[in-house]
């Protein structure tokens, strides 16, 4: 009697955890397919033009998406630029160099400032970083480096550099704590063997850490372009919104994101929507990729290790 | 010895470079703090939590509906976010040791990367257009997709911290499989899953990007939970953009009350909830 209820229970239970995981395959089943039909009078009419062509003319109902892909594209790897190198140094100094009472306050101070919204990060970049920008830096870079056609234009404060150095700061906890977890599951007596051979403490970490680590290291930088390309609103109050493709990063420009942000609400007409939808089916279909690259890199490296503990 | 002092002073300066790195990035923290502590708690004061936002021109006014309708997304998403996102935890790890798990684990992964932007025009899509209005209900559901990856992996992991003798010493004293989870591993697990839930909060409470058209903001309190409703990331987002000075001033006020509850959140998370079983980590 008991038993049949038990059984009866338990497996009613199991039903319902298996219905909830399956409800998460299909909500990223029902959003694909929704982004995908939402996208289709966009995609009929434009094709490939779409990824290739840089007309956006909401009036003439013409739209083509390449300055937002080149927006999204550079700024993420200008970010990457800055936010790679800072990283790795934070992350080496955490995991290797750090006396252990600084380590756990200096980490959590970093990754602090993953926690501060986005909205919080544009609203200091508007009103600090960019007059900052504008009033001293943009012109130091002009007067050394202005030979670089990076460097020239006008000092509008919003652009290109604005948003890449507002995102380098929103990705660096990502990387570095990343970064700092697979220098974590490098075994010490890699460094041991180094040392004793008579290497610095630099060189251990370049051939002992770092050449042992690479893989993950992959993972937490693509990790960290995937959340820089994804990133809107930071992004949408410091980049100046203008469509346009300029060599200069004191430029305003415009993202995947940004637009969508900027444009949704206002736009008229089926068509004009529905090439929204399909900004953000590229942004979606791009940020997979990288997701997916990152994963598996990351679980190269840490299923390594995980896997001999778990067993 | 030539040798030796060159890789000496590669040595020293490299080790000084990576130091400099982490002071480096404490200049963006401090000034950021600084900047909302020393502009957003000048501009506070009472009128700030209980009063609507005023038109321009005029001085004075709050955000009270901004900080009620931040609290009523949060309620929302939770209320089936968190249900989901349990159960979907247990699954992964009490039953998802087979080709179903992987591919579950696989879409809260794609889930997670997904950019808040495209969550929204997918809540837009779901319920905006058919209800063919802004609405409250499809905010909650926009915060809460951003929410269950966090809460399904936090619960997996900290079941998966269980050891198995707790499971094997209750089945075997005839427990049923439901409540040896619910009421053994699930117990004690809770800490570290509400630290989980809590952290997923934190998040959603400063996400701007999926409720721009979803919740879309209202300058008076909403009515219902099918009407459009305000937002305080919205409100600070809408002030800082504009170009009146009474606004900004709002908007850093806005930012610090903010950061304030994204704080207490993270604190709660971190200091109060403590496991009350420490297991050995993997690391």
């Amino acid at each position: 009697m008991m038993g049949i209820k038990t059984r009866f229970v338990d497996a009613g239970f199991q039903k319902a955890t298996t219905a909830a995981a399956l409800s998460v395959v299909a909500l990223v089943a029902l959003l694909l397919c929704h982004m995908i039909i939402h996208a289709m009078p966009a995609i009929q009419k434009f094709g490939w033009h779409f990824l290739f062509t840089s007309t956006w003319d909401p009036v003439k109902q013409n739209f083509g998406a390449l300055p937002f892909i080149y927006g999204t594209i550079v700024s993420s790897v200008l970010a990457l630029l800055i936010a790679v190198p800072i990283s790795l140094g934070i992350a080496i100094y955490l995991a290797e160099l750090a006396p252990l009472f600084i380590r756990g306050p200096l980490s959590f101070f970093i990754e602090l400032l993953a926690a501060i919204p986005s909205v919080v990060y544009g609203l200091w970049g508007i009103f600090v970083l960019a007059p900052f920008l504008r009033s001293d830096m943009q012109p130091f870079l002009s007067r050394y480096f202005g030979f670089l056609p990076i460097f020239q234009g006008a000092f509008y404060g919003v652009g290109m550099l604005t948003a890449g150095i507002i995102l380098s700061i929103m990705i660096i906890p990502t990387i570095s704590s990343i970064t700092r977890e697979v220098f974590l599951t490098v075994p010490s007596n890699q460094r041991e063997a180094a040392l004793a051979l008579g290497a610095t403490r630099w060189e251990a970490i370049r051939l002992a850490v770092l050449a042992y680590a690479r893989t993950g290291l992959l993972g937490a930088v693509i990790l960290g372009l995937g959340r820089a390309l994804g990133e809107t609103m930071a992004v949408t109050m410091v980049i100046g919104n203008r469509a346009e493709i300029s060599a200069s990063l004191f430029a305003p420009a415009y993202t995947m994101a940004s637009v969508i942000a900027n444009e949704f609400t206002e736009a008229t007409g089926d068509l004009y929507l529905s090439a929204l939808i399909e900004v953000g089916l590229v942004l979606f279909f791009i940020t997979l990729v990288i997701n997916i690259a990152a994963r598996a890199l990351i679980w190269r490296v840490s299923g390594r290790v995980k896997g001999e503990i778990r067993k | 010895m030539n040798i030796y002092r060159k890789r000496k002073i590669i040595d020293v300066t490299m080790r000084a470079a990576a130091f400099l790195c982490a002071i480096f990035t404490l200049v963006p923290l401090i000034s950021i703090f600084s900047y909302v502590l020393s502009r957003g708690a000048t501009s506070l004061n009472l009128s700030f939590f209980t009063h609507l936002p005023r038109p321009v021109g005029e001085p004075g006014g709050g955000m009270s509906n901004a900080i009620g309708g931040t609290l009523i997304l949060i309620g929302l998403s939770c209320l089936w976010a968190v249900p989901m996102g349990i159960l979907g935890g247990v699954y992964m790890a009490e039953f998802g040791n087979n080709r179903l798990g992987s591919m579950v684990r696989f879409s809260v992964d794609v889930l997670n990367g997904i950019p808040s932007i495209v969550i929204g025009i997918f809540a837009y899509t779901l319920f905006v257009l058919p209800m063919k209005s802004f609405s409250a209900i499809s905010g909650g559901f926009a915060l809460g997709v951003i929410m269950i990856p966090t809460v399904m992996r936090t619960t997996e992991e900290m079941l998966r911290m269980v050891p198995h003798t707790l499971r094997e010493a209750a089945l075997a004293l005839g427990i049923s499989q439901a409540r040896t989870i619910v009421g053994i591993v699930l117990k004690t697990a809770l800490p570290g899953i509400v630290t989980g839930i809590l952290l997923a909060i934190a998040r959603i409470a400063g996400e701007t990007a999926p409720l721009l058209f979803t919740a879309f903001g209202n300058r008076f309190w909403h009515q219902s939970l099918n009407q459009p409703i305000a937002a305080l990331p919205l409100q600070i987002f809408v002030y800082a953009i504009s170009p009146f000075d009474d606004w900004h001033r709002q908007a850093w006020a806005g930012a610090f009350v903010l950061i304030s509850i994204v704080s207490l959140i993270s604190l709660i998370s971190r200091f109060v909830i403590r496991p009350r079983y420490r297991f050995s980590q993997s690391r």
